[in-house]
C-alpha cells in the first residue's frame, strides 16, 4: 500500500499496520530548480537582463571606438564619397567621403553621455525640488505652478528655444534637455514624497521623536529613489531620442563631433539613393533606446512585483 | 443516492515561479449538494481562494497548471472549450468577490451590469433586462431600485455595492454560487445585513453556496458542511455542528481555540487564547509526512515521515490525522 | 475600577478635516471625523474604542497622538498637556506614548535593518548611553516580543506578517513608554497568529504595567483584551463601561445592535439578531439630535431634535442615550431577555 518513499532513518517498522497513508500527489508541471547568482538573475528578471546585456554592448562600443577597427571619423576623403557598404567600409561613406562605421561609433559616445547626463542632472534637481515640495506647502504650491508652466510646452519645443539661445555644443544640449525634463521629475518625485508621508511608517517615526530633517532623509528619500531610477531611465531613453532631433534639425550636437542626429541630417538629402548612412545610426540609436527602455521596465517589475503581473 | 452538484476530484492547482513550483492546492476532494452551503475555512495561503478560482477556471495558465477533475452536473470542467466555460461562468455557477468596489465596473451603470449577465446568457432585450434587473435589486433589498438601478457604483454604500454584487451573481438562477470571503470588507453592522440576506436568498432561490472565508463566526452563522484547509489540502471535513463540537484535527482544533467568543467576560471562560506556534510551511517544497506536523503540538516521527490520508472520523466526518483515529477508537 | 494614576486624559477632543474643492481649493465644508471625545485611562489599564469604519475611532488615535493639529479639546499625558505644545518641546514627550499601526507591511520602513528600526526611538530621546548599549536595548526590545536577537541584522520584508508586527510593537517598546495606542493592531493578522500577538500584547501590559488605548473592530477580541470599552458613532462616544458592565447590559441601542451583529463561532448559539436598517450616515452632514436616530430601533420623536449627553447611570455605565431618561420599566434596553446570546447561556 505504501508508495511513500520515506525519510531516510526513518525504521519502517514503527508504522503500524493499517495506518491511512496519504498517496503521494504527482507533479502537475515539471520541477523548477530554484537557482541563484547570474542565472536565477536572468531567469527572474528577463527584461532587465536583456536590456542591460544591450546597453553595456552600447557603452563598450562607445568606449572602446578607437580599438574597434575604426577610422578618424571626421577624416575627410572627397574621392571616396558615398561609397555601399562592402569590406573596406563597413558601413559605407558619407557624401565627404567619411566613414559611417567609425562615425556611428563614436556617435555612440555623444548619445550615451547625453542619456546618462541629463538622466542623473534631472533626477538629482528633480529630486530636490520635489522633496522640498513635498514637505513645504508654500514652496509647493509656488514650485509647482511654475513646473506646471513648463509642462505646457512640449519638451522638444523647450529643448529648440533653449538651444536657441545658445551656442551648438555638447553641453548645451545636456543643460537644454535636463531644463525641459525636470518638471517631468520633480512631479513623480513630489507625488511619491506626498504618499510616502502618509505611510505608517512614517508616522511612527513622527511618534518615535524623529526630527522632520531626518525623516526626510532616512524614511522619505530612499524609498523614493526605487521609482526614481525606473523614470530617470526613461528620462534617459527620452534624452537620447531628443539629442538625435536637435542634432538632426540642426540645432544640437555641433557637426564636427558625429552624433547619430548629426549623421542622419547628412544623409537625408541622399536618403532615397544611399538609404544606408541614414540606416545605420537609427537602428543603433533605436537599440540604445529599447536597451533603456527594457531596463526601465525589468527594474519596475523588479521594484513592484504586483504591478507587473497586473500589467 | 443522487449526484452531487458539484464533485471536485484530486484537484491539484500548481503555479510556476523562478524559486520551484508553488503547489497552492495539492489534491483537494470534496462534494456540493443541490442547495447546500459548504465553507471552506483556513487561514491565508491555505489554497482556499484557488480552490474557488479553479472551479470557474480563472487561474491564468500559464503560470498556472490545473489538474483533476471537477465535476458539474456531471460534465467535467477541466475539459470543456472555454466558449463552453463562459457559458457556465456567472449563468450556472457564478461568484461573488470580497472587494464589491474594484469587482464593479466603475463607469457603467448598475442596471448595465446587471442586465449585461442576462443579455448576455439569456439573451434578453434591452428593456427585459432593465426590468429584471430593478427586480433582482429588489430582491437584494436596495431601497427604490427604479432609480438605484440608473446609479453608478461609486454613488453607492460598501453594503449596496455588495448587494449588487450578490444580484449580478444571482440574475441568471444560477445552481451553485461561489462567495470568496463576500463579507471580510465590511462592518459588522453590514456584514449582518448580508449574511441576513444571503441566508434568505437560499432559501428563496435554493442556489447551493460554496462559502469561502477565514471567519469561524461566519462559518457557525450560515454553514451546513465545512472544509478545513491547511497548506494546499484538506484536512477535516464535518457538518457544521460535528466540527465545532468536536474537531479532531489539531489544527481546527487550534483554530477554534484561538478565537475569542464574544460573551467570554460574561462566562468567566477569561483564559488565553490557545496559540498555533510557528508558520505556515512553505507550498514550494514537498512536504514529506504530515503538513501540519512542523506546528503539531502532538506531532510525532510518525508523522514527520507519513502524510495521513483522509479517513472517516465519525458519520460524515474525515479528518487526515494519525492520532485522530486512536481518539475515535478510544472513544 | 483602580485607584492608579491617570495617564493620558482626553477631553472635548474634535478634529475637523477641511473639504476643499473648487479652483481656488477654498473650504467647501468639514468632515465631522471626530466631534467631542473624552475618555481617561490609568496605568495599566486597557481602554478599547470600538467602532465601524468611519465613525473616527482611528483619527482619535492619530490625533491623541498630535500626528496632525486638532480641531479642538485638550490631552493631557501624564499631567501635561500637548494638544497646545509646541512641536519642539512636544518631541522629548512623545516617548510616553507610542503607536502600534495595522499593517504590518507599510508599518515598517522596507530600507532600513529592524536593528535600525527599533534603534530610532532609543536614539531620539536618547535612552542609550552609548551604542553598545542601543544594542543591548534593541536585543532586549527584540527578547520581550519573542523574536531571536538575529533578527536585528535582518530586513523587514524577510518576516511574516505576525513577526512584522512583533517589530513594530518592539519598536513602540525600545521608547519605554507609558501610554501604548494599538490601532488595529491585530485586525491584518490571521486567525492563529493573531492570537499569537494578543496575548503578548495582554502579558507585556501586565509586566510592564502599560496603559493601553486598543482601537479596534473586533468587539470578541476587545472583550478578551479590555478592561473598560468605549464604543463610537460617527465621532462621538456613545457609550463608556467596564467590560462586564458593557457587554453584560449594553445601554446604548447602537452597542446593542453591534453585539447582535457579531457572527459568534458557535452554531448552538441562538441569537436574536438586531439587524440595524441602511448605511451609517455621512460625517460630513452629521444627523441633527442623536446621530444614532437614523437607524436607531426605539427611535422617539425627541431624538431627531435633542442630542443626549453622556450620562452615568448608578454603576457608573455611561451612555448617550434619551431612552434612560424614561422611567425604568419603559426603558426596552433594560428589559430584554436574550437580546445577546451569552446572556441567555
Amino acid at each position: 500500500m505504501s508508495a511513500t518513499a520515506l525519510p531516510p532513518g526513518f525504521d519502517p517498522a514503527q508504522i503500524p499496520p493499517g495506518l491511512a497513508i496519504a498517496q503521494p500527489m504527482p507533479d502537475v508541471l515539471p520541477p523548477v530548480k530554484p537557482r541563484k547568482g547570474f542565472i536565477g538573475f536572468v531567469r527572474r528578471h528577463p527584461t532587465m537582463a536583456i536590456g542591460g546585456f544591450l546597453l553595456l554592448l552600447m557603452l563598450c562600443i562607445a568606449i572602446f571606438a578607437p580599438y574597434l577597427f575604426t577610422k578618424d571619423p571626421t577624416a575627410l576623403a572627397p574621392a571616396l564619397r558615398t561609397r555601399e557598404p562592402s569590406a573596406r567600409w563597413w558601413f559605407g561613406t558619407d557624401m565627404l567621403g567619411r566613414d559611417v562605421y567609425s562615425r556611428v561609433l563614436y556617435g555612440a559616445r555623444v548619445s550615451l553621455l547625453v542619456g546618462f547626463s541629463v538622466a542623473i542632472l534631472a533626477s538629482v534637481i528633480g529630486l530636490f525640488i520635489g522633496i522640498v515640495a513635498g514637505f513645504n506647502r508654500v514652496v509647493d504650491s509656488i514650485v509647482m505652478r511654475v513646473m506646471d508652466g513648463l509642462m505646457s510646452i512640449p519638451s522638444i519645443l523647450l529643448a529648440i528655444a533653449l538651444m536657441a539661445l545658445t551656442r551648438g555644443s555638447v553641453q548645451n544640449v545636456i543643460i537644454a534637455i535636463t531644463i525641459a525634463d525636470v518638471p517631468r521629475v520633480s512631479r513623480l518625485v513630489r507625488g511619491v514624497v506626498l504618499s510616502l508621508r502618509e505611510q505608517p511608517y512614517v508616522e511612527a517615526a513622527v511618534a518615535a521623536g524623529t526630527r522632520t530633517p531626518v525623516i526626510m532623509f532616512k524614511h522619505i528619500l530612499p524609498n523614493t529613489l526605487a521609482p526614481l531610477t525606473v523614470q530617470a531611465t526613461y528620462v534617459c531613453a527620452a534624452a537620447m531620442i531628443t539629442e538625435a532631433i536637435l542634432s538632426f534639425i540642426g540645432a544640437g550636437t555641433p557637426p564636427i563631433i558625429p552624433s547619430w542626429g548629426n549623421i542622419m541630417a547628412e544623409g537625408r538629402a541622399l536618403w532615397q539613393v544611399k538609404p544606408y548612412i541614414v540606416f545605420f545610426p537609427a537602428i543603433f540609436l533605436s537599440i540604445t533606446v529599447l536597451a533603456v527602455n527594457l531596463l526601465g521596465d525589468g527594474l519596475r517589475d523588479a521594484i513592484d512585483p504586483r504591478l507587473a503581473k497586473r500589467l | 443516492m443522487t449526484e452531487p452538484l458539484l464533485s471536485v476530484e484530486n484537484l491539484q492547482t500548481h503555479f510556476r515561479t523562478p524559486d520551484g513550483v508553488n503547489r497552492a492546492v495539492d489534491g483537494i476532494t470534496f462534494h456540493v449538494n443541490a442547495g447546500e452551503t459548504v465553507a471552506i475555512v483556513g487561514e491565508s495561503g491555505c489554497g482556499k481562494s484557488v480552490t474557488s478560482m479553479s472551479i470557474l477556471r480563472l487561474i491564468p495558465e500559464p503560470p498556472g497548471k490545473i489538474a483533476g477533475a471537477i465535476k458539474f452536473e456531471g460534465r467535467d470542467l477541466l475539459k470543456l472549450s472555454d466558449k463552453e466555460m463562459r457559458k457556465i461562468r456567472g449563468n450556472s455557477i457564478s461568484m461573488i468577490f470580497q472587494e464589491p468596489m474594484t469587482s464593479l465596473n466603475p463607469v457603467l451603470t448598475v442596471g448595465r451590469q446587471i442586465g449585461e449577465t442576462l443579455r448576455l446568457h439569456q439573451g434578453m432585450s434591452a428593456s427585459d433586462a432593465e426590468k429584471k434587473a430593478i427586480e433582482m435589486l429588489e430582491l437584494v433589498g436596495i431601497p427604490e431600485p427604479g432609480r438605484r438601478v440608473k446609479e453608478y457604483p461609486h454613488q453607492l454604500s460598501g453594503g449596496m455595492r455588495q448587494r449588487v454584487m450578490i444580484a449580478i451573481a444571482l440574475a441568471c438562477n444560477p445552481k451553485l454560487l461561489i462567495a470568496d470571503e463576500p463579507t471580510t470588507a465590511l462592518d459588522v453592522t453590514i456584514q449582518a445585513q448580508i449574511l441576513d440576506l444571503m441566508r434568505d436568498l437560499k432559501r428563496r432561490v435554493g442556489a447551493a453556496i460554496v462559502l469561502i472565508t477565514h471567519d469561524l463566526g461566519v462559518v457557525a452563522e450560515v454553514a451546513e458542511r465545512v472544509i478545513v484547509m491547511y497548506a494546499g489540502r484538506k484536512v477535516e471535513e464535518a457538518p457544521v455542528g460535528k466540527l465545532f463540537a468536536n474537531p479532531r484535527h489539531p489544527y481546527t482544533r487550534g483554530l477554534l481555540g484561538s478565537v475569542p467568543k464574544l460573551g467570554s467576560s460574561l462566562t468567566g471562560h477569561e483564559e488565553r487564547l490557545a496559540e498555533i506556534p510557528g508558520l505556515v510551511p512553505s507550498l514550494k517544497k514537498k512536504i514529506d509526512g504530515c503538513v501540519f506536523a512542523g506546528r503539531c503540538a502532538e506531532a510525532t516521527d510518525l508523522c514527520r515521515a507519513v502524510a495521513p490520508a483522509l479517513e472517516t472520523k465519525g458519520p460524515e466526518h474525515v479528518a487526515a490525522c494519525h492520532y485522530a483515529l486512536k481518539e475515535a477508537a478510544a472513544a | 475600577m483602580s485607584t492608579a494614576p491617570v495617564v493620558l486624559e482626553v477631553s472635548d477632543l474634535k478634529k475637523h478635516f477641511p473639504l476643499r474643492g473648487g479652483l481656488l481649493g477654498t473650504t467647501k465644508g468639514y468632515v465631522y471625523a471626530v466631534d467631542g471625545v473624552s475618555f481617561s485611562i490609568r496605568r495599566g489599564e486597557t481602554l478599547s474604542l470600538v467602532g465601524e469604519s468611519g465613525c473616527g475611532k482611528s483619527t482619535v488615535g492619530k490625533s491623541v497622538l498630535r500626528l496632525f493639529p486638532l480641531t479642538a479639546g485638550q490631552v493631557v499625558l501624564d499631567g501635561k498637556r500637548i494638544d497646545d505644545m509646541p512641536a519642539s518641546s512636544l518631541r522629548a514627550l512623545r516617548r510616553k506614548m507610542q503607536v502600534v499601526f495595522q499593517d504590518p507591511f507599510s508599518s515598517l520602513n522596507p530600507r532600513m535593518r529592524v536593528r535600525d528600526i527599533i534603534a530610532e526611538p532609543i536614539l531620539n530621546f536618547g535612552l542609550a548611553k552609548d551604542s553598545a548599549d542601543v544594542d543591548r536595548r534593541v536585543a532586549k526590545a527584540l527578547d520581550t516580543v519573542r523574536l531571536p536577537t538575529d533578527a536585528a541584522g535582518r530586513w523587514p520584508h524577510e518576516f511574516s506578517g505576525g513577526q512584522r508586527q512583533r517589530i513594530g510593537i518592539a519598536r513602540a517598546l525600545a521608547a519605554e513608554p507609558e501610554v501604548i495606542i494599538c490601532d488595529e493592531a491585530v485586525s491584518a493578522l490571521d486567525v492563529s497568529v493573531k492570537a499569537q500577538v494578543v496575548n503578548l500584547l495582554q502579558d507585556l501590559q501586565k509586566e510592564l504595567g502599560l496603559a493601553m488605548l486598543f482601537i479596534s473592530h473586533d468587539l470578541a477580541i476587545v472583550e478578551h483584551m479590555t478592561h473598560r470599552v468605549a464604543v463610537m458613532y460617527l465621532g462621538k462616544i456613545v457609550e463608556v463601561a467596564e467590560k462586564k458592565s458593557l457587554f453584560g447590559q449594553p445601554r446604548h441601542p447602537y452597542t446593542e445592535a453591534l453585539l447582535s451583529a457579531v457572527p459568534v463561532p458557535d452554531p448552538t448559539a441562538k441569537r436574536d439578531r438586531i439587524v440595524l436598517q441602511g448605511d451609517v450616515p455621512s460625517p460630513i452632514r452629521p444627523p441633527s439630535g442623536c446621530r444614532f436616530h437614523t437607524r436607531c430601533p426605539y427611535v422617539m420623536p425627541r431624538c431627531k431634535t435633542e442630542e443626549p449627553l453622556l450620562k452615568p447611570d448608578a454603576t457608573g455605565h455611561l451612555a448617550a442615550c434619551h431612552l434612560h431618561d424614561l422611567p425604568e420599566a419603559e426603558n426596552p434596553l433594560l428589559h430584554k431577555t436574550g437580546a445577546t446570546a451569552f446572556r441567555a447561556a
